[in-house]
């Protein structure tokens, strides 16, 4: 049965399907605490109820996120171990450190405050209530430079040197924090998910809006939600474009692979829309593409001449489909969120945002899409740089435990199991929340044993939260 | 002087895992007692007196993982692998356990499930946690820089030992948590359950101790010759301490004696273990010497973890501060 397996692909398909998980969970969490922190404040600053109700409202779906992102966290941290062992005693000493810090300086300050932020606002008072909100809100994002620090540095690798038992060994902690593809990975990473989380948002306003347009709440947010997709999908697309020319300056081969470049282009490389890639012929099948247009893209100029893949060993290419295509769905979407930006700021312009139901609908079908477009763009860099985990330095098939392959298919498959029944029950209690009026009308929490043996009904409860 | 850094980490790390160790253990023993308490009131009482802090007390064990693969990166390739099944069951029960916390109070019809799901996220993790240890004990083939033994060596009929006296350690803690956080009937349950938890939690001791120093001859030598003996005069005489303190404040129905007094039992089983570890990270052959990293990186971790840690500590007893005294069942956010 576990023909072809190898322990290598195996771990390797286990690593990809629980960061998979794990990457959306966090994202989602960085995006809402920061939206919380933002409700939070407008709530006290104007004294609005509608902020208060979308407040209690985001906050529950945030905590189920949060807990997911968690324990898949924690998953994380040790499959480097059990899987990954060599790996982990070579680069251990650079990327350790990087990652204690992450603990220390991010995943406590969460876990402290994330108890007062949920529960405490009538224990501590509003003041230190937004206090521990804020708090969070700053330790999701630390916590997220910390690992992208660590990630830039597997691509980039720079500060190190190499000692007799071939483990990398820190010279310089600056230049190994700051390598050189980590500030343009933050900033495209962080934008991603606002972006992601905003059109999360925006979708459940318009879904609200379509089944009633009048819902306050379910303006505020969709307003709210539109304003970031307009204003941070050029930027976003933006930075990707400056990502790409330092990943083109970096690791140009996962350029060619994304770019779908086989073939050198001495004068001028043509932009390939869309094609089928067979990497054993190493040509493009029926390529759409706009000659030269690469070129201008990457290097300013029509005519500057490009390396493709037949200047690299086969041995050191990426597998060229999945980047190829993987990048692309990144970038439609990315162009289909601009549309959607643009739409609202024309609907807003014309004043019917809140009664454009197609816009409604196109923001609805926009959901989702943050997260895809985010888990494609992690696809694009992590298996752009195969086949090594440190760029050029650690190959994968170098960086394996010496761990058996029936134990890692045991493993493997518990895990896709446990993760499609946990996260898929969590994404089920999200989305019924999400499908709920945010006017205080908590559904089946009412019924919960809690409220049956309490005397207060959750209405009163969080009307009590609130002051 | 000269600083002996990474001996300076072995005991941070040590720490880390200690704290993660008392702090986790009485929440997975409030999610074990899940087991024998059944009233559905009752139940939300127990999970809302952890509710608040859980997420921070399961944090010292990514700390103790992270630490161990920045300033010990050897210990953490070998030891990893070695514990490869217990581990990853551990994982997948903590992401049971966890999740129970905010799926519980999403569905009613489905509430059962999550129920189940952190009483047997708890127990599972519990006894998983308790066999790694007892694996960790009795020894890791290494060779080279890599674990050279098989993927069931982990268990033997002592890890399997240790795995149920963590259960009964736990759940000792639970309940003298419960003991502290809640009031009334539960409250009395709690302390006659507690009686009996403590005198299983207590026999385990003694046997694990008993049979420890047969397992090797280091492990011997370091109990019964001169000078470490003092420890192992002293250790077990502060379990006794400990031991009386539990037993007079249950008697005397103290709200917060038997609590502390096992947590003391637990923090003295760990320095015995630790008393029996040093000079070794990994017995029986790995030193904390050999596994450190390089000086850099544990000066480059260690600036961090001076500053960072007292304030951890300080805000996370903040933390426990806010949602001090009895557990108000309507209390919930939810
Ligand atoms: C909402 C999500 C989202 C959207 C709309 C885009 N991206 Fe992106 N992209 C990501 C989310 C993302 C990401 C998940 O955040 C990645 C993965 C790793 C990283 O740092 O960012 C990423 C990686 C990534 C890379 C790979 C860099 C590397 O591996 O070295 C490039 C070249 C781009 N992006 C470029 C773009 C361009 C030109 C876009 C224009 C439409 C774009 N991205 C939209
Ligand atoms: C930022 C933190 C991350 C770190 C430190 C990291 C680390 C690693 C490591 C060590 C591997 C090698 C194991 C392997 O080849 O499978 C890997 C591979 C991989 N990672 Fe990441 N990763 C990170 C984020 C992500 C995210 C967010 C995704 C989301 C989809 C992702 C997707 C993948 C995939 C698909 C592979 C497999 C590539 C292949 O084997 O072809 N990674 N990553
Ligand atoms: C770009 C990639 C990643 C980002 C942005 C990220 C971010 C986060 C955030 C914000 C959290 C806390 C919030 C939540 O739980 O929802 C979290 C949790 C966690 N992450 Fe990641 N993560 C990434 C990849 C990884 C990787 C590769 C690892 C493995 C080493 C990892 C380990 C953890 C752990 C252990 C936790 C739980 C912490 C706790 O107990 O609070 N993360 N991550």
């Amino acid at each position: 049965m576990l023909d072809g397996f190898t322990a290598e692909l195996l771990a390797r398909l286990q690593f990809a399907f629980t960061i998979a998980f794990h990457i959306v969970f966090p994202a989602f969490s960085i995006g809402l605490s920061a939206y919380l922190a933002v409700l939070n404040a407008l709530w006290l600053k104007t004294g609005m109820p509608t902020y208060l109700y979308l407040f209690d409202y985001w906050k529950k779906i945030f905590a189920v996120a949060f807990g997911m992102g968690v324990v898949s966290g924690i998953v994380m941290s040790y499959q480097f171990g059990t899987n990954w062992s060599v790996f982990s005693d070579k680069t251990g000493p650079v990327l350790g450190p990087l990652m204690a810090y992450e603990v220390l300086s991010a995943f406590f300050l969460e876990a402290g405050f994330l108890g007062i932020m949920l529960f405490g606002r009538k224990r501590v008072g509003d003041k230190l209530h937004m206090a521990a909100t804020a708090i969070v809100a700053f330790g999701t994002l630390m916590s997220a430079t910390w690992i992208l620090s660590v990630n830039s540095w597997m691509q980039t690798p720079a500060g190190y040197s190499i000692n007799e038992v071939g483990q990398f060994v820190p010279q310089d902690w600056w230049a190994i924090v700051f390598n050189p593809s980590f500030p343009y990975r933050l900033v495209h990473m962080v934008l991603a998910v606002f972006l992601s989380t905003a059109l999360a948002v925006g979708a459940v306003g318009a879904w609200h809006l379509l089944k009633d347009r009048k819902q306050e709440p379910a303006r505020v947010m969709f307003s709210m939600a539109m304003w970031m997709a307009a204003l941070v999908t050029p930027v976003q697309i933006f930075a990707g474009d400056l990502h790409g020319l330092n990943t083109l300056e970096h690791q140009p081969v996962k350029v060619m692979a994304m770019e779908g470049h086989f073939d050198s282009h001495p004068d001028g490389a043509p932009l390939i829309l869309f094609g089928i890639p067979n990497q054993s012929e190493k040509r493009v099948y029926f390529p759409i593409q706009i000659p030269k247009l690469s070129s201008l893209i990457l290097k300013h100029d029509l005519n500057a001449p490009l390396a493709g893949l037949d200047t690299v060993d086969d041995r050191d290419e990426p597998p060229v489909a999945i980047v190829f295509w993987s990048f692309r769905v990144m970038v439609g979407l990315g162009f289909a969120m601009l549309g959607l930006g643009i739409w609202s700021l024309w609907a807003r312009w014309h004043n019917v945002l809140y009664r454009d139901s197609w816009l409604h609908k196109f923001a609805l079908v926009m959901g989702p899409t943050g997260f895809v477009a985010l888990l494609a763009g992690w696809v694009t860099t992590e298996v752009g740089r195969q086949p090594f985990t440190v760029y050029g330095l650690l190959r994968t098939s170098d960086s394996l435990a010496p761990v058996a392959a029936p134990a890692v298919a045991t493993s493997l498959i518990a895990f896709i199991i446990v993760y499609f029944l946990v996260f898929g029950a969590g994404v089920f209690y999200i989305l019924r929340m999400m499908s709920r009026l945010p006017d205080g009308d908590a559904g089946e929490l009412r019924q919960g044993p809690l409220r049956a043996a309490g005397p207060t009904p959750v209405a009163q409860v969080s009307g009590q939260e609130g002051r | 002087m000269e600083i002996d850094l990474p001996l300076v980490w072995a005991a941070i790390i040590a720490f880390a895992v200690l704290m993660y160790v008392v702090l986790d253990g009485f929440d997975l023993g409030v999610g074990m007692l899940f087991a024998v308490e059944h009233k559905a009131h009752d139940r939300d009482v127990m999970m809302n007196s952890v509710a608040p802090v859980w997420d921070g007390n399961e944090t010292w064990l990514v700390m103790g993982g992270g630490g161990l693969f920045a300033v010990f990166p050897l210990a953490y390739a070998v030891v990893l692998p070695a514990l490869y099944m217990p581990l990853t069951i551990m994982l997948l029960a903590l992401v049971f356990r966890g999740v129970a916390f905010e799926y519980r109070w999403r569905t009613a019809r489905g509430q059962f499930l999550w129920n189940w799901a952190f009483q047997g996220g708890s127990s599972l993790a519990a006894l998983m946690q308790g066999i790694a240890l007892g694996a960790l004990v009795q020894g890791i083939t290494i060779s080279g820089r890599a674990y050279a033994g098989g993927w069931w060596d982990w268990l033997t009929p002592f890890s399997v030992l240790t795995g149920v006296a963590v259960v009964f350690g736990y759940t000792l803690l639970g309940a003298t948590w419960l003991i502290y956080k809640t009031g009334g009937q539960l409250q009395a349950r709690m302390r006659s359950r507690a009686r009996v938890l403590a005198i299983i939690t207590l026999g385990f001791i003694g046997i694990v101790s008993a049979v420890t120093p047969f397992l090797d001859p280091v492990y011997a030598e370091r109990w019964f010759a001169w000078p470490t003996a003092i420890f192992s005069a002293v250790v077990p005489l502060l379990l006794a301490l400990a031991a009386w303190l539990l037993y007079t404040g249950l008697r005397d129905q103290h709200d917060t004696r038997p609590f502390f007094a096992s947590l003391a039992l637990f923090v003295l089983s760990f320095a015995g273990i630790g008393i029996s570890f040093y000079p070794y990270i990994v017995p029986p052959g790995l030193t904390i010497a050999e596994a450190a990293a390089p000086h850099s990186s544990l000066v480059f971790t260690l600036i961090g973890t001076v500053v960072l840690v007292p304030l951890i500590l300080a805000y996370t007893a903040y933390s426990y501060w806010v949602f001090r005294g009895k557990v108000n069942p309507d209390e919930g956010y939810h």
